[in-house]
């Protein structure tokens, strides 16, 4: 491929859906590219106008607008428009204007029928919220070293030098580009002979060897080789590559069988990078879970807030492997859990048995299995009925003492809105709870709807299970026979608006406005858990999770066809972004948030949160015609 | 002060040049360059068909560097097609120096085997003939192409060519801005491929190889089209 093309080929690998292509089909699509420029304020595409190839921006931006006029959508370098109208009729649907200078790389219509045929494509270009699941169901697969291909793990290309370079000038490149190989090449006259490829420049090169740190290390210094010799008698001309297309696991047992740690990587047989065996365990990595056994051997408050760097790190490895954000959730709220659960334990060691049956019951992303690395305390006590204040409490006011201090001791901070057992509000018989929620539910006012919002989440955690499942049961039975109390719910569940989606290294804003933050927590993770809620109550749900609620709403068929799948990745997709932006600060050791900047999150992912900001949108526009609001 | 020779003097001239060197050239190569008719200068930008044109050279002196490389990509004002161009590296008669190489990592072997000039000028003249040829700094172009005729067959090869880089300055250049500038001694700006492609919101490709550049100068020139002229604009107008 020539140099022009590689400088097309390149900028469309890293963007979806063309990071996705087999080489082959890549270098069908940059063959056959046209390059079209658009000065700013001009119309590329109007409304109706027949459609012949897809639009790829390569830079400027765009916006797109429906019917009425309105803005659609802001897109920008890396960004495809175009396909709605090409699945339709080849006629343009949304309009199209260049709000910047904008050079377009056009992919014919035939070029596009030809990608459509390729499930992962296909799904992306067709109507939102398959973009999402492709890239979710691709991380489900992500850490399959089956499925990855070699050229994930490349990041950069390899150093090459002739053969006839001094030792001294290749190890001096080697110091110089921080590499430990250097690939060696020759020239060739023959084309279709082995190992020959054609370089940057179009002449003919043959792959004649590598070079190593280890090399230099054994066969020049330790030998008293002189460094002015030329590099290609360190090497004995046998040289084992592998295919970019290739499995990852292909190149380990290539390596393990070949007892080497480097592998060069063709592209056809162009070296496109080197492959070391580190690059391959660092991709590996595994999510260790010993952790949670762990804590069950520690013996003090002090011992188990020594594990809060071991926590902190498991996070991280579950990010790293590419664990999807249901497995880390599930995995940081089973040890979440179980460190509640050592420090009740060492609570009742010290205080002697419970007067009474009791259940500790938690709330919030803990009750729904949905943790991330850190969160505050959302706890609260539910006492047997034959609970006495006057004998009893003192107890449970001690053990919700040294829990929440001992949480506090773990890096679970104290609920800042009291949400907590200490609080006498949140320490009550089972019979007050069921009089509380039976209030919230028949009457709703703001205050109680933001309780029915936290506690409303709720799973017992240690203790009589029977008086949280209690509490559970009458939640799913009368809340759904309450439309009013519904309504309520749904109205709030529509308050907190996720953006428009990212533009540049702006949050967009649906009225245009533009910040430099977003809240992910705030206005994507909260008011898609919200939406979610709202069904589930509707449904009878008894499930605290998530994703087992959209199981349930799904079952009882009550949304539109296809609407449950996109909440679902949607979540999936917000949860994760989160949570790698969390494992990154914990890296980085910042203080860890919510707060995500547009400019530290790559193309693919943007793309991917922008869609699943707009299903959470729909799904809220949704929800005032499903359950209508009576005040 | 100094005033600039009319557009339609550089028409006439060229129009001039064309006539005599149809009739003068013996070179039958040459001959069939020039008896294709000149393109009418009144043909709106709309209806012609584009070449952009790169060298890579040995250096910057007509009479003792070469060329090394060439690109080609044509294009119209709707369209660029990069996979219809076409790149050729050329063995020079000197050696390479070692800063030409650094520059556009062109390697001693690589031009080992590669045909010398005049294997290949026919050819690229034949690409040449019927578009009107687009560079960036005609004075890298046009004197190479001109030396190479010269040298292997004793004739001259010039002909009407656009250089996005006097739009460039055309259009940075001028004005109370520039001029302002100019009097309190500030650097103009710059009016280099890479820097003028910026001012038009064009992406930043790797340099200095020919066929990339050449690309990169359909894409400026569609960009300075869009910007200061229309597709109506004679072509003519235009003409170096």
């Amino acid at each position: 491929m020539e140099a022009e093309l590689r400088e097309i080929r390149d900028h469309l690998s890293q963007n979806p859906p063309f990071d996705k292509l087999l080489d082959e089909l890549l270098d069908d699509v940059v063959g056959n590219i046209e390059i079209t420029y658009f000065k700013a304020d001009s119309i590329i595409l109007e409304r109706g106008q027949p459609i012949h190839a897809l639009s790829y921006i390569r830079s400027g931006a765009v916006e797109t607008y429906h019917y009425n006029g309105e803005l659609y959508n802001r897109l920008e370098e890396g960004d495809i428009f175009g396909q709605l109208g090409l699945l339709r009729q080849g006629k343009v649907r949304f309009p199209v204007k260049a709000i910047e200078d904008t050079l377009l790389y056009q992919i014919p219509k035939t070029i596009f029928d030809r990608l459509c045929d390729n499930d992962s494509f296909a799904d992306f270009v067709e109507l939102s919220g398959s973009r999402l699941k492709s890239t979710v169901d691709e991380s489900l697969r992500e850490n399959d070293l089956m499925t990855t291909r070699v050229r994930k793990l490349i990041s950069r290309l390899p150093l090459m030098v002739e053969i006839t370079v001094s030792i001294q000038e290749a190890a001096r490149l080697m110091t110089e580009n921080v590499v430990s190989s250097v690939l060696l090449i020759e020239p060739a006259d023959e084309e279709d002979s082995d190992g020959v490829f054609r370089g940057d420049e179009g002449g003919l090169w043959r792959l004649k060897g590598m070079v190593t740190d280890e090399d230099l290390r054994s066969q020049v210094v330790a030998a008293g080789v002189k460094t002015d010799r030329p590099v290609g008698q360190l090497s004995d001309g046998r040289l084992i590559t592998i295919q970019s297309d290739e499995s990852v696991n292909e190149a380990m047992l290539t390596m393990l069988r070949n007892h080497i740690q480097r592998l060069p990587v063709l592209h056809r047989r162009r070296p496109v990078g080197v492959l070391h065996l580190s690059d391959i365990v660092r991709y590996e990595t595994n999510s260790s879970l010993y952790l949670a056994s762990n804590i069950f051997s520690r013996n003090s408050v002090r011992d188990l807030s020594r594990l809060i760097p071991e926590i902190r790190a498991a996070f991280i490895r579950l990010v790293d492997a590419g664990s999807n954000a249901k497995m880390i959730g599930d995995a940081m709220s089973s040890i979440g859990r179980s460190l509640m659960r050592r420090l009740i334990e060492l609570a009742e060691d010290e205080l002697g048995p419970a007067p009474i049956p009791y259940c500790f019951m938690v709330h919030g992303s803990l009750a729904r299995h949905e943790q991330s690395v850190i969160t505050d305390q959302d706890n609260a006590l539910v006492l047997h009925d034959s609970f006495d204040p006057q004998h009893h409490d003192e107890y449970f006011k001690m053990l919700a003492k040294k829990v929440s201090d001992g949480l506090d001791a773990c890096g679970y901070e104290y609920c800042k809105g009291g949400i907590m057992a200490t609080n006498e509000q949140w320490r009550q018989p089972l019979a007050q709870w069921r009089r509380y929620f039976d209030e919230w539910i028949a009457d709703p006012d703001p205050q109680r709807l933001l309780h029915s919002c936290i506690f409303f989440d709720l799973d017992a955690v240690y203790g009589e299970e029977y008086l949280v499942e209690n509490l559970q049961d009458m939640i799913a039975t009368k809340a759904r026979y309450n439309p009013r109390f519904l309504g309520a719910m749904a109205r709030n569940a529509s308050n907190r608006r996720p953006p428009l989606g990212f533009f540049r290294t702006f949050v967009m804003e649906t009225d245009g406005r533009q910040h430099k933050v977003i809240n992910i927590k705030g206005r994507g993770l909260a008011p898609i858990t919200d939406v979610i809620r709202v069904h589930a109550l509707a449904v009878g749900s008894k499930a605290q999770n998530s994703a087992e609620r959209l199981r349930d709403i799904e079952h009882a068929n009550i949304l539109p066809a296809g609407q449950v799948d996109k909440l679902q990745y949607a979540l999936e997709f917000i949860a994760l972004v989160r949570m790698r932006h969390q494992a990154f600060e914990l890296r980085n050791d910042q203080a860890i948030d919510n707060a995500i900047e547009p400019e530290n999150i790559d193309t693919a992912e943007r793309h991917n949160l922008k869609e699943a900001f707009q299903v959470v949108n729909n799904a809220q526009n949704f929800l005032p015609y499903r359950y209508p609001y009576s005040a | 002060m100094f005033k600039k020779r009319s557009q339609q003097s550089v028409i006439d001239e060229w129009q001039r040049y064309q006539a005599q060197q149809a009739k003068a050239c013996r070179n039958p190569i040459l001959q069939r360059f020039y008896q294709m008719p000149l393109t009418d200068p009144e043909v709106p930008l709309s209806e012609v068909s584009f070449l952009a044109l790169d060298f890579e050279t040995t250096g910057l002196d007509p009479r003792y560097n070469e060329i090394v490389s060439f690109g080609l990509v044509p294009f119209t004002l709707r369209s660029i097609r990069p996979s219809d161009g076409y790149y050729q590296v050329v063995k020079p008669k000197c050696n390479l120096s070692e800063e030409s190489i650094a520059f556009h990592r062109i390697t001693h072997s690589q031009v080992a085997t590669a045909p010398p000039l005049e294997k290949v000028l026919d050819e690229l003249l034949e690409r040449l003939s019927d578009c009107i040829v687009v560079v960036h700094y005609q004075h890298i172009e046009r004197p190479f192409l001109d030396m190479a005729c010269h040298k292997f067959w004793g004739e001259h090869c010039l002909f009407p060519l656009i250089d996005t880089m006097a739009i460039e300055a055309r259009w940075e250049r001028r004005g109370w801005k520039h001029q302002l500038k100019e009097a309190l001694g500030l650097q103009p700006v710059s009016i280099r491929l890479d820097n003028s492609r910026q001012r038009y919101g064009l992406p930043t490709y790797s340099a200095h190889h020919a066929k990339v550049d050449a690309m990169a100068t359909a894409e400026l020139f569609l960009a300075q089209v869009a910007r200061h002229y229309s597709p109506t604009t004679a072509i003519g107008q235009l003409w170096e």
